[in-house]
């Protein structure tokens, strides 16, 4: 009964990754230079706008450390 | 009834032979479009300059390992949790601590601010997530309007709130992942598939549509149909655990951090791993990637206390930075982009720009 029942379960587990295999195998794909070019294009679109590749004044970053006034 | 064994027999070598013709199958595909690696194309792009980051602020006050940490939209304040239970809430410009809690369990693994900045999200050795308002009422005690939203059968390793505070995605070791409601606490679609503990995940910027991307000790990366609950896409090339992921920002791929001391990009139409970003001289594991806003520098933080910047496109590393005393445990760019925040083993978190 029991053995049944786990082959069943087997079968089961099987079809299951049967089907998911099927799906993923059939996915529409792009090539590499295409998908590569399009990252590319990307990096380049929004190089200006990213303060940790290209730095921003230290006025803009409130993180970096302005001088400050002392009061005597 | 013995003859019904053995057709139960065959029926399940001709599924797993099948299995195995498919995933020759698609590995075949996946080559036959494999013209170029990413690194070539990128041969005519300038290369990065010196980058100069430093350690802007040291977040000091938890009493163990920070092992996760969430920024606010408001790109200031910041979510921390520790092994030893306390979540904490920071201002990050000024390093005060504006809320704290401590959790009934220890290993507080996983942590993620709502979008609206109003609540928290925190979970861990408790085996499920909670969600606390954040209320500035100095009367009021944050355990006590706690709301319990994700049960899971082992420990929650990751969560985020999704574009809205009404819905928490949750991993958990249980090897599932799960999208709940956490006004009912309902369970609106789990996702099965990993083969053991899932450790991170990541959804896609809102733009790209309904997925998201899970890690784990399976060495598979799994895209999922948050709908639907499928698995559309499965990546299997890291050597060991897969500890953290994360999308690029166009959507149209993600990072992945690896106990096997690599960093990899996979590329979501391409259908395949095209770039590792390793060297010889790296052998502790990764454990947390974030990328910067345009996408080009990546952040990784590593068992062996460093924080390595690669160059996304040459797959070249261009910084190092020292400077925590123990394992980097996470890491996250602040949503502006002006700086990131990374957490150790040391029990302090550090901002960097």
């Amino acid at each position: 009964m029991s053995s049944k029942t786990a082959s069943t379960n087997n079968i089961a587990q099987a079809r299951r990754t049967v089907q998911q295999l099927r799906l993923e195998a059939s996915i529409e794909r792009i090539k590499v230079s295409k998908a590569s070019a399009d990252l590319m294009s990307y990096c380049e679109e929004h190089a200006r706008s990213d303060p940790l590749l290209i730095g921003i004044p230290t006025s803009e970053n409130p993180f970096k450390d302005k001088k400050t006034c002392t009061l005597l | 009834m013995a003859s019904d064994g053995l057709h139960e027999s065959e029926t399940l070598a001709a599924l797993r032979s099948e299995a195995e013709s498919l995933k020759g199958k698609l590995e075949e595909e996946r080559a036959k479009l494999h013209d170029v690696e990413l690194r070539q194309v990128a041969e005519r792009v300038e290369a990065l300059g010196q980058f100069v980051m430093k350690t802007r602020r040291t977040l000091k006050g938890h009493g163990n390992k920070v092992l996760c940490m969430d920024w606010c939209r408001d790109k200031r304040r910041i979510v921390s949790s520790s092994q030893d239970g306390k979540v904490i809430v920071w201002d990050s410009f000024t390093t005060n601590k504006e809320h704290a809690v401590t959790m009934p369990c220890t290993w507080v693994m996983a942590c993620a601010y709502a979008p609206s900045g109003c609540a928290i999200a925190c979970g861990g050795l408790d085996n499920k997530c909670s969600v606390y308002p954040l209320t500035f009422d100095k009367n009021e005690n944050m355990a006590a309007k706690k709301k319990s939203v994700a049960m899971h059968t082992n420990y929650l390793s990751a969560c985020s709130f999704t574009n809205s505070d009404m819905q928490i995605l949750t991993a958990s070791g249980d090897g599932t992942c799960a999208l709940w409601d956490v006004e009912s606490g309902q369970l609106l679609q789990s996702f099965h598939g990993h083969g053991a503990d899932v450790l991170c995940l990541d959804l896609a910027p809102s733009e790209t549509g309904n997925t998201f991307v899970s890690g784990g000790c399976d060495k598979k990366a799994m895209v999922w149909d948050m709908r639907s609950g499928q698995c559309v896409q499965a990546f299997e090339t890291h050597e060991s655990d897969i500890n953290s992921v994360r999308y690029y920002p166009s959507g149209d791929a993600f990072a992945s951090g690896s106990d096997d001391a690599t960093c990899r990009l996979y590329d979501l139409r391409a259908d395949r791993e095209v770039a590792i970003y390793s060297k010889e001289s790296i052998i502790f594991g990764a454990s947390s990637v974030d990328f910067s806003l345009s996408g080009r520098l990546l952040f990784a933080g590593y068992n062996d206390y460093t924080i390595n910047v690669w160059d996304v496109l040459k797959g070249v590393r261009v910084s190092i930075l020292f400077g925590h005393e123990n394992r980097v445990s996470t890491l996250r760019v602040s949503p502006d982009g002006t700086a990131f925040c990374s957490g150790s083993w040391d029990h302090t978190l550090r901002v960097w720009a």
